[in-house]
């Protein structure tokens, strides 16, 4: 994306209004622009020379607005193009009229084109005539930059197209474009007090840092492109070099520019862009003066083509791209916003047109889409309804239990999944648990296998333990499963939770592995071990609970809240489910830790 | 030292002839000389043929005689020289075996005078037994009669010996080569030198210390990626209590419907009844059963909201259905796709098929014009993923869908058709009193998580895949589930 510098205060003189730096990027941001950099014309010295900052930093410097514009808006690579277009994006200026002076066909200047020299190296020119312009310092470095600029971004490095603006009256038309053997072309360049040949000028240049890759263009043509007046002056030498002798300055009041090129419609654009901003320093604002070029075969055309062209665009197209309903009043009033005159279309009755006129320097609008953006943009990104396609949502417990199956996976725990519902003494007294009346119950049971709803997942895991007690030790197995208790909030009257459970048994009860898996676990939720009492992570608090061994088991406390136990399991609940190995066990509310 | 001596014999000698001579002449341990002898057989160094031969040893009874003497002698020593001692007194004087073999043994050699005094009949005798004993201990030859008697005194036992002669082998040297069995930080050092040994291919690797998960969440993952990428969102069914609400009477089954018995569905105890239903939809529900609307004509019978308020434990995860699809008629209404994979409860007798509890796996499509031939259409890309191409199906009957179709696919290995769930589109009597839309349909389908996973694995009891009992190794065994990919 190309940048453009301009003076912040010349900048705000312009838009009429002077802006805080958060307003201003505000503006920017929804016109599709973007402040880029805020800095001094002497920070950017030092910063070109490797300089460390100074000091004694002077402070009526004046402030620099470094600000990124999109690659297809050259209408917008200097301060006077940026600030017209904001003004009127911010309702402060009408679109400007831009218009050919009236001028008779005879009185015209002319650039004759010898195109069939040209036709050899860079067949094309364009040219324009602005008239009675006043420059000041910084109109005439802005008119430098934007020719700068332009030479960089749509003249592919003067490839493609090479600009020359000249003092006109130092300089005698008609013009003649040609192109000759470099030994034939001898004048005085710009900033030069000698003549040079041109071959030798190409020599000369290859030591200059800014012209010597431009050589390449022409360098190895038999015959070089060079514009003349009738006293056989010499204007330019493209895309090398101007002329001494008709080099613009402060005081120049009719500036002639010619842009030679390879691309006819690049050319075109390029004098359109350099002829529309800086006409409203004109006497005649807005007026240019054009310029007849004629080739040898006699064929003719004037330039600039200010005519632009008109577009009709439907309405629904517009807004059903969008997504907003408009009707056509506010798209044209949007649309004038962003530089495109608009209208009611009077061509069809059926379907409601929208017809835009495209001016001269809005060479990026190719298509009704880029309409439809500009109205999209004067509207206001940021305002536009939103509509959601169609996505799915994940159901983060789920997401959750599955990913922190993996992670025990990874931590050398095997697997189980148990039945939910057992009988009522495993869920209890084999626990050496009283029925706390937190249970489901159920009415109608078939057999003793089948009366509870597990309040957690304790039977499952030991009466696991119990059916494989040939399995080699240690056993470490785990399950990630729902438990139900009665609870009172809900319609039903009872509520699922979401549980972890983990258990070691071996020739000892691994009661620090499991220690070590819940901090494990706590890790990977990226929960901090805390001292007891922080609410702002997990500590661990030793229990009383029935189920385990008295002094080898703990609460888990996360952020003060307990939401889960470990410890050894209590050897009377081993008996009871008929297990000859020591345990050593964990239980977590894991949707306590969503 | 074993490994030298039989290496440096063969050296000088032919053959050694018996490896328990060889080791009794070089003093050696027989049992080590063996293992070596199968250590350098191992690597070809020697030939070797094996000797069998059966030997006599001593019996514990024999080892004890052998070193106390017989019991005869010992009691023939406790008897007197001169005069007689009361047989009681004797007795108190030996261990009660050595007595009683003592007394019938010195009887039969005539050596005492047995009555209620015991005197002696000669003055010395010889401890034969003790004698042959110690012979056999040594490892020499005795007299077949001797044997015998020893044998029949069960003081001697015969037992297989194992030994082997040996030659050289093709790969014999005086001295064996090391071998490397790995590479090593140590013989990093030398590893030019090293020879290493043959690994054996034929063997397995070391086992792994890893963790598992389980075969049928293994499926469960699968089916739900299936899913996902068919552009299903999960459904919560977080919730196993559930009202015959929303169980049954949402989905218009009406209440003597038998799925509605306590045979089949678990009721519960506590808590027993739901305390809240959505009032104004409960009214729409209970007149489309009782008198229909929507264009039906209904169930006409009295329908009763304390049978509605009664908890259970789901049936079937379509009950979370029914609360999603009158959550979604609450609000404008939005297309949807929904899913889910989870625990349902059935009041049945438990056998290799069925358990009280299974995994239920619905998918569910809502939105405008749907047809038939959508839910067939998304059938068959669903089953082909898990493999299945062909279907076809079965007009069937079931009280909240209609048309109802059941899904057969045809099961390449088995070579057969098998039921492989079922679908339908929601009856409107369902839709309409949640307040759906008239022209929005919903066409479901659903089947069970087990019965595919038991196919997958070659598992033919229920329980051997799901519940405590299932055996660790068979968790740990499991390969990874590829359905869908």
């Amino acid at each position: 994306m190309p940048t453009v510098s301009v003076g912040r205060d010349r900048l705000f003189a312009a838009l009429g209004e002077s802006y805080t730096q958060e307003v201003f990027e505000d503006l920017c941001f929804r016109f599709g622009i973007e402040l880029d950099d805020v800095t001094t014309e002497k920070a950017i010295l030092r910063k070109e020379k490797h300089i460390e900052e100074e000091a004694d930093d002077d402070d009526d410097e004046e402030v620099i607005y470094k600000i990124e514009i999109p690659a297809n808006r050259y209408d917008l690579l200097c301060l006077e193009g940026l600030a017209q277009a904001l003004r009127i994006f911010n309702k402060k200026q009408e679109i400007p009229k831009y218009r050919l002076a009236d001028i008779s066909k005879e009185k015209m200047i002319k650039m004759n084109v010898r195109s069939d020299q040209t036709s050899q190296i860079r067949p094309y020119v364009v040219c324009a005539i602005l008239r009675g312009v006043t420059f000041d310092e910084a109109r005439y470095n802005s008119f430098i930059d934007l020719q700068d600029k332009l030479h960089q971004n749509i003249c592919r490095r003067r490839s493609l197209v090479a600009i020359g603006t000249h003092d006109l009256d130092t300089l005698q038309g008609p013009f003649t474009y040609e192109a000759l053997s470099p030994m034939d072309i001898n004048f005085v360049p710009l900033k030069q007090t000698k003549s040079f040949r041109a071959d030798e000028l190409i020599e000369f240049y290859k030591s200059d840092l800014k012209l010597k890759k431009y050589l390449h263009i022409i360098e190895s043509s038999p015959v070089f492109p060079v514009l003349y007046d009738s006293k056989r002056t010499v204007l330019s030498l493209p895309p090398i070099i101007n002329g001494a002798h008709s080099a613009i300055s402060l005081k120049t009041k009719n500036v002639f520019i010619e842009c030679t090129a390879t691309d006819l419609t690049k050319a075109k654009i390029v004098l359109n862009t350099m002829v529309t901003a800086f006409s409203e320093y004109c006497e005649r604002k807005f007026e240019i003066e054009p310029v007849k070029v004629t080739y040898d075969n006699g064929d003719s055309d004037i330039f600039p083509k200010l005519a632009g062209y008109d577009m009709e665009v439907p309405l629904s197209y517009i807004t059903a791209s969008i997504g907003v309903s408009l009707e056509l009043e506010e798209v044209t009033s949007l649309l004038n916003r962003m530089q495109l005159h608009a209208e009611r279309s009077k061509s069809s009755d059926s379907q409601c047109l929208v017809k835009v006129h495209v001016p001269p320097i809005r060479s990026d609008v190719l298509h009704p889409c880029d309409v439809m953006e500009d109205v999209a943009i004067a509207y206001g990104y940021n305002r536009i309804p939103t509509r959601k396609p169609a996505s799915i949502k994940p159901l983060p417990l789920n997401e959750l239990s599955d990913l922190l199956r993996s992670e025990i996976a990874m931590n050398v725990y095997t697997e189980v999944l148990t039945w939910i519902l057992c009988s009522h003494k495993e869920n209890f007294a084999m626990l050496n648990r009283k029925d706390d009346n937190s249970a489901v119950i159920i009415g109608n049971p078939r057999s003793a296998d089948f009366e509870v709803v597990r309040t957690s997942l304790m039977p499952g895991i030991l009466k696991t333990v119990s059916s494989n007690r040939d399995h080699p030790k240690p056993i470490k197995i785990y399950e990630i499963g729902d438990v139900a208790l009665l609870d009172e909030t809900k319609d039903v009257g009872a509520s699922n939770r979401r549980h972890l459970a983990a258990l070691h048994c071996g020739a000892t009860s691994g009661f620090e592995l499991i220690h070590g898996l819940v901090d494990r676990i706590m890790e990977v939720m990226a929960i901090p071990f805390v001292p007891t009492g922080n609410n702002t992570g997990y500590y661990i608090n030793l229990s009383q609970e029935p189920e385990f061994l008295p002094g080898r088991q703990a609460s888990l406390i996360f952020k003060g809240k307990h939401v889960g136990n470990f410890g050894i399991v209590h050897p009377q609940v081993l008996i009871n489910f008929d297990i000859t190995d020591p345990c050593s066990y964990v239980e977590i509310d894991i949707e306590a830790l969503l | 030292m074993a490994e030298e001596a039989i290496l440096g014999f063969l050296q000088n000698n032919e053959k050694i002839t018996d490896s328990g001579q060889f080791s009794s002449e070089c003093n050696l341990d027989h049992n080590e000389v063996v293992n070596v002898i199968k250590s350098l057989h191992g690597f070809r160094y020697i030939d070797v043929e094996d000797i069998k031969k059966e030997r006599w040893v001593l019996t514990d009874e024999g080892k004890k005689y052998a070193a106390e003497g017989s019991p005869e002698v010992q009691l023939f020593l406790a008897v007197p020289e001169e005069g007689s001692i009361s047989k009681d007194e004797l007795q108190k004087k030996l261990a009660p075996s050595v007595f009683k073999i003592g007394c019938s043994q010195a009887g039969k050699n005539k050596w005492v005078e047995m009555g209620k005094q015991v005197s002696r009949k000669v003055q010395h005798v010889e401890d034969k037994v003790k004698g042959l004993l110690l012979q056999i201990q040594e490892g020499k030859e005795i007299d077949i009669d001797s044997i015998t008697s020893l044998k029949a005194r069960k003081l001697i036992a015969p037992q297989i010996w194992k030994g082997y002669s040996v030659k050289k082998g093709p790969n014999y040297a005086p001295e064996r080569k090391k071998v490397a069995t790995d590479l090593t930080r140590e013989n990093l050092q030398n590893w030019k030198e090293l020879e290493f040994k043959e690994y054996n291919f034929n063997a397995k690797g070391a086992p792994l210390e890893a963790g598992h998960l389980h075969a049928l969440l293994k499926v469960r993952k699968q089916f739900k990626d299936i899913f996902v990428q068919m552009g299903f969102e999960e459904m919560p069914t977080n919730n196993f209590v559930e009202s015959s609400f929303w169980n049954f009477d949402a989905l218009f089954q009406p209440q003597q419907h038998p799925a509605r018995d306590s045979h089949d569905t678990f009721f519960l105890k506590a808590p027993s009844t739901t305390r809240t239903l959505p009032e104004d939809y409960v009214e729409r529900v209970k007149r489309v059963h009782e008198s229909g609307g929507y264009g039906s004509r209904g169930y006409n019978y009295d329908w009763k909201r304390e049978e509605a308020n009664k908890n259970l434990l789901r049936t079937h995860t379509t009950a979370v259905s029914s609360r999603m699809l009158y959550a979604l008629a609450q609000k404008p209404f939005e297309p949807k796709k929904y899913f889910s994979i989870d625990r349902v409860f059935r009041n049945e007798a438990v056998d290799r098929t069925h358990l009280a509890e299974f995994h239920q796996v619905e998918g569910l499509i809502c939105d405008r014009g749907l047809t038939l031939g959508h839910l067939i259409g998304v059938l068959n890309d669903f089953f082909s993923r898990l493999g299945m191409t062909k279907l076809r199906f079965k007009p069937a009957y079931n009280p909240y869908t209609e048309p109802s179709m059941e899904i057969f696919g045809y099961h390449e290995s088995l070579g057969k058709w098998v039921e492989i769930g079922n679908s339908g589109m929601f009856r409107p009597e369902m839709l309409l009193p949640m307040g759906l839309p008239e022209d929005v349909q919903v066409i479901a389908w659903g089947l069970s998580l087990e019965r595919p996973t038991m196919i997958l694995y070659g598992i033919d009891n229920i329980r051997d895949l799901f519940g405590h009992k299932v055996d660790l190794d068979l968790i740990k065994r499991n390969p990874i589930c590829r359905i869908g990919i």
